[in-house]
């Protein structure tokens, strides 16, 4: 690992003042930032420690919720008004990784955590996300794990997170602080795709901080939940996963969220099987067909073309899940 | 064959943007963390991991390092009594924190109920991730004592947790054994913790 200094901001003010020096990072709980350290994906010169920051989780005046950044992932999904009202947020951050690995990871660190390629974990290997202009050892490599939406010719890695995935059915909104003052931005707007530039993950400016994430109130009567697929029972990434919030009124969709979780280089917001589900039938043969409609856009490699049938399963199960709870 | 002799020079390994890496770069902190209940003053450079801090600055062997990744939970240590995992928390972060390894699970009477229902159940071949199997269990016990629902909970809103097979299981993935005495371990920790459930063992 490459030497660093390390500090300890005392309040987000002070963050963003250090976190302006050259070759900074903030640290959150570090299970994946020293894990890059230690293999030389990253190095960073400074590490910002900004777990010390805001980390409560206080009620909105218009019923939502909002969480500060150091909250971590256990305290989230342990938290009465998430496990009461956003079962999709606890049970995608109880989804993700293991207890031990909950208890340490912030709530910003999920969302700014680095995707699990291996091509890109491996120094040897061909990475224009790590080494920009390299290539890219993914493309004709072993992919079953990557991306088969808005990936790019340049990157085709996904999105590792489960708690996003929910985050972004949630329409969470993430605020944010820089040297030019505080601004807000939807999560689902927080991570960009690939493009030509698979080194440029998000919309943050250098050196903003993520300071809290602001869930709005679902929309009323509406179940919801999120289901992960993944070659073991516990502890692995996804292969696809589905977080959704579903309200029937008289056998007719009223109201949908959807995020894909597993296929995308970002939490994958569905918005085109939304559009296809308003006002249809609350059955099985809608829920597929509004799947098929979002993943018509879907682009197989040579490994991973069985993730679009599981997709399209995936989300008519949970569809179908909540379809009967709501009843 | 000749030798040819090479002028040297003294770096340490290559920065990422080939900076040679001078010893004169690294940063010291001095810290202080409780560990077993003991006040430890040390003083650590940045990149040491509290894994490394506890098994080669502090001689705490019990404390196994696995995959060194994240991946298998061996390294499994409390701070304040969450469990966390040691290879990838810098020391630095845990500056004034109670540590608890397995050297401080055993009580004044001897080994804590958990150790002598490893023994009983045989909950281990090798031993190697016992330490982290043992601490990991504890903190578990505390999360459902708390009421905090694992992937396998039915009901997320439940006050009351209960440590069946299936909600030890998911809650102790985290740990790996490749002996693959996971039966005994899951055995082991029903009868310690879902006994005091009052569940019977």
């Amino acid at each position: 690992m490459n030497p660093f200094s390390y500090a300890r901001a005392a309040d987000p003010a002070d963050a963003v003042r250090l976190g302006a020096a050259p070759r900074a990072a903030y640290l959150g709980g570090g299970t994946n930032l020293v894990d890059l350290m230690r293999r030389n994906v990253a190095a960073p010169a400074t590490l910002v420690d900004v777990t010390g920051l805001p980390a409560a989780i206080e009620e909105r005046p218009d019923g939502g919720l909002l969480i500060g950044a150091a909250a971590r992932n256990t305290a989230v999904a342990e938290h009465r008004a998430v496990r009461e009202r956003y079962p999709l947020l606890a049970r995608a951050i109880l989804a993700g990784g293991s207890a031990q690995i909950r208890n340490m990871a912030t709530v910003a660190g999920n969302i700014l955590q680095r995707t699990r390629c291996p091509y890109f974990y491996d120094v040897a290997s061909r990475c224009n996300k790590r080494d920009p202009g390299q290539g890219c050892d993914a493309i004709d490599g072993h992919n079953r794990d990557h991306a088969i939406l808005g990936a790019s010719p340049a990157c085709v890695a996904t999105h590792p997170s489960d708690m996003c995935v929910a985050l972004a059915a949630a329409d969470a909104v993430v605020h944010l602080r820089g040297a030019r003052g505080s601004r807000t931005l939807p999560l689902t707007e927080l991570h960009r795709l690939p493009g030509d530039h698979p080194e440029i993950e998000t919309e943050l400016e250098p050196g903003e901080l993520i300071t809290g994430v602001e869930l709005p109130p679902l929309p009323p009567g509406a179940a919801s939940g999120y289901r992960k697929v993944r070659d073991r029972a516990s502890y692995a990434f996804a292969l696809v996963s589905v977080a959704a919030a579903l309200r029937v009124e008289h056998g007719v969709v009223t109201a949908v969220r959807l995020a894909l979780g597993g296929v995308a280089p970002k939490p994958w917001r569905a918005r085109t099987a939304e559009q296809a589900l308003l006002g249809t039938p609350a059955d099985p043969e809608a829920f597929r067909a509004a799947a098929r409609a979002e993943l018509a856009a879907a682009v197989p490699l040579r490994h991973n073309a069985f993730k679009i049938e599981l997709a399209e399963r995936t989300v008519t199960a949970v569809l179908a899940d909540l379809a009967g709870e709501a009843r | 064959m000749p030798r040819t002799s090479h002028a040297f020079a003294p770096v340490l390994g290559r920065s990422r943007d080939s900076r040679p890496i001078q010893e004169t770069e690294r940063q010291v902190d001095h810290i202080a963390m409780r560990v077993n209940g003991a006040e430890v003053q040390v003083s650590v450079d940045p990149r040491t991991s509290l894994l490394d801090l506890l098994r080669e600055t502090l001689q705490l062997t019990g404390t196994k390092k696995g995959c060194d990744q994240g991946a298998c939970g061996a390294c499994t240590v409390l701070a304040d009594g969450e469990r966390i995992l040691s290879c990838l928390a810098l020391a630095v972060q845990y500056a004034g924190r109670e540590i608890t390894t397995v050297e401080g699970l055993a009580g004044p009477d001897g080994p804590h109920p958990l150790q002598r229902a490893f023994i009983d159940h045989d909950g281990f071949q090798c031993g190697y991730c016992t330490p982290g199997h043992l601490c990991s269990a504890v903190a578990m016990a505390a999360e459902a004592a708390r009421g905090v629902p694992s992937g396998v909970t039915a009901d997320l809103t439940a006050d009351r947790v209960v440590l069946d097979r299936d909600e030890i299981r998911e809650r102790m993935s985290g740990n790996l054994c490749r002996c693959g005495a996971h039966n005994g371990i899951v055995a082991a920790i029903a009868e310690t913790y879902a006994a005091a459930q009052g569940e019977g063992a």
